[in-house]
């Protein structure tokens, strides 16, 4: 493999793009470049220490703590998706609903696929474990927080809806299938996107990187190939998981919705006054 | 024969109200608004949690599913909501054209778009959608509100006839007192505070 190195000085180049990019903002007060310097900063630190990190759990294979470290990334992916809900159920529920479905969902497919697909040895390796983690994760999360925040806005919108249609004697599942529907589409299309867009109009990540990184394009493909059908999945599960189990938050034993008595509002930051 | 009864129930801090409402009778209900007329009726209809007794001739609310319930005891809340295009979306089966025709309706009624649906359209439409499921007690919420004067002697005839054919108990709530007289056999009055007394 012979990829070519990266130094600071390298680095710095592209980063002054970025400061041009801010004094651009600046300068027609889009007053945008403050988050835009400040996520660039985080990516810098962020990705650094994660490299100090992962060059010490690389060099050993220590169980625990890989399992340490998919602890905290399932607990960051967790956060993430509760902060990203508008309407959220009250009590810890509100943190754990996201982050067992993604616990569910990713953790089983990434063991699947390492013990039956890659076949590394022994299956929790660091250098396999990790990164296929931290891309299911990824993709889960989002997909679980659109879907998530789909699904308890619409009902909170339409519970008017939602309370007329148990009135007609419907079900809870019946009542609330068409908002169920278009939540879980609001999850899945971004992933479904891009499959359909792969290779057409982007070249994935995780490729270009392998390619960069000097591999040959045809393992490149069939690892990608592998990712994309595991994320899908991994998301879809992920998905309908934390649907099913925020559905059952909206109502009680005998079906009636319980949407002001279990969910409340987070009134949006920086609004109007 | 299914009379529906009313033991200590309490909901909300409101109540206990007990009281019985037997087959083929109306009972007339009337106040301010505010003062939890609909509360009662969604209390009855189990869509708010609720202590004391309820049931239905001899079945008791606890002892069916929800939905089960609210199949045989039919709430029709004072606004109706739609959430397919059309009309006959809404319904399993279409209601028979001697219906539609009593309420002013031709067939063609279930090919309409709810969106070109008047207010008064929708609420007599909203009656046809309560009774497909055959209910064996209709919790009324102002059922005539936004109709016209003749339109609202039909709609009172139309619902009156239901429930003597199927001998079913109603809860009729309504602003008008005048109506009330015409179509309940007992009235009541629910003040501010929850409480209920008979009107004479």
């Amino acid at each position: 493999m012979n990829v070519i190195p990266l130094g600071a000085f390298e680095l710095s180049l592209a980063s002054l793009l970025v400061l041009l990019l801010a004094f651009l903002s600046f300068w027609h007060r889009l007053e945008i470049e403050r988050p835009l310097l400040i996520a660039a900063l985080r990516t810098a630190v962020q990705l650094s220490l994660i490299g100090l990190v992962l060059n010490v759990v690389f060099s050993t294979v220590n169980f625990y703590l890989v399992v340490l470290i998919w602890s905290l990334m399932l607990a960051a992916a967790g956060w993430e998706v509760m902060s990203r809900q508008k309407v959220r159920v009250k009590g810890p529920a509100r943190f754990l609903i996201g982050t067992s479905s993604m616990l569910v969902s990713s953790f089983s497919i990434m063991v699947l696929t390492l013990t039956l697909v890659i076949k590394v040895e022994p299956w929790y390796s660091p250098r396999y474990a990790i990164p296929i983690l931290g891309m299911l994760l990824g993709n889960t999360m989002n997909g679980v927080a659109l879907a998530m925040n789909a699904f308890s806005n619409l009902a909170w919108t339409r519970w008017q809806m939602i309370e007329q249609r148990l009135a007609l004697g419907q079900t809870s599942v019946e009542a609330i299938e068409d908002i169920w529907r278009e939540s879980v589409r609001t999850g899945l299309i971004p992933i479904i996107n891009s499959m359909a867009a792969a290779g057409l109009v982007s070249l994935p990540g995780m490729m270009t990187g392998q390619i960069l990184a000097g591999n040959t394009a045809g393992e490149a493909v069939r690892y990608q190939i592998l990712i994309m059908f595991m994320i899908s999945s991994g998301t879809g599960f992920g998905v309908i998981l934390s649907l099913w189990l925020m559905r059952r938050k909206m109502f009680d034993a005998r079906e009636r919705l319980r949407l002001r008595e279990s969910f409340y509002r987070i009134e949006p930051v920086g609004s109007k006054k | 024969m299914n009379g529906l009864r009313l033991e200590n129930l309490s909901f909300l801090g409101r109540g206990p109200y007990t009281f019985a409402v037997e087959p083929g009778q109306v009972l007339g209900l009337h106040g301010a608004s505010g003062a939890g007329k609909s509360l009662l009726l969604r209390a009855i209809a189990d869509l708010e949690p609720h202590e004391g007794h309820l049931c239905l001739g001899q079945t008791a609310c606890n002892e069916i599913s929800g939905p089960h319930w609210r199949r045989q005891v039919a709430y029709l809340p004072a606004e109706s909501f739609w959430w397919h295009e059309r009309v006959g979306q809404h319904f399993k089966v279409p209601p028979a054209a001697s219906w539609l025709q009593q309420l002013g309706f031709t067939s063609e009624v279930m090919d309409w778009e709810i969106n070109r649906l008047s207010t008064g359209e929708k609420q007599r439409l909203a009656i046809f959608r309560l009774l497909q499921n055959r209910p064996k007690a209709l919790l009324l919420d102002e059922p005539t509100a936004s109709l016209d004067q003749g339109s609202i002697s039909r709609v009172e005839n139309f619902i009156l006839d239901y429930l003597k054919e199927n001998s079913a108990p109603a809860i009729w709530v309504s602003h008008d007192p005048v109506q009330l007289k015409r179509v309940a056999s007992r009235r009541f009055e629910i003040l501010v505070g929850g409480e209920m007394r008979e009107l004479a």
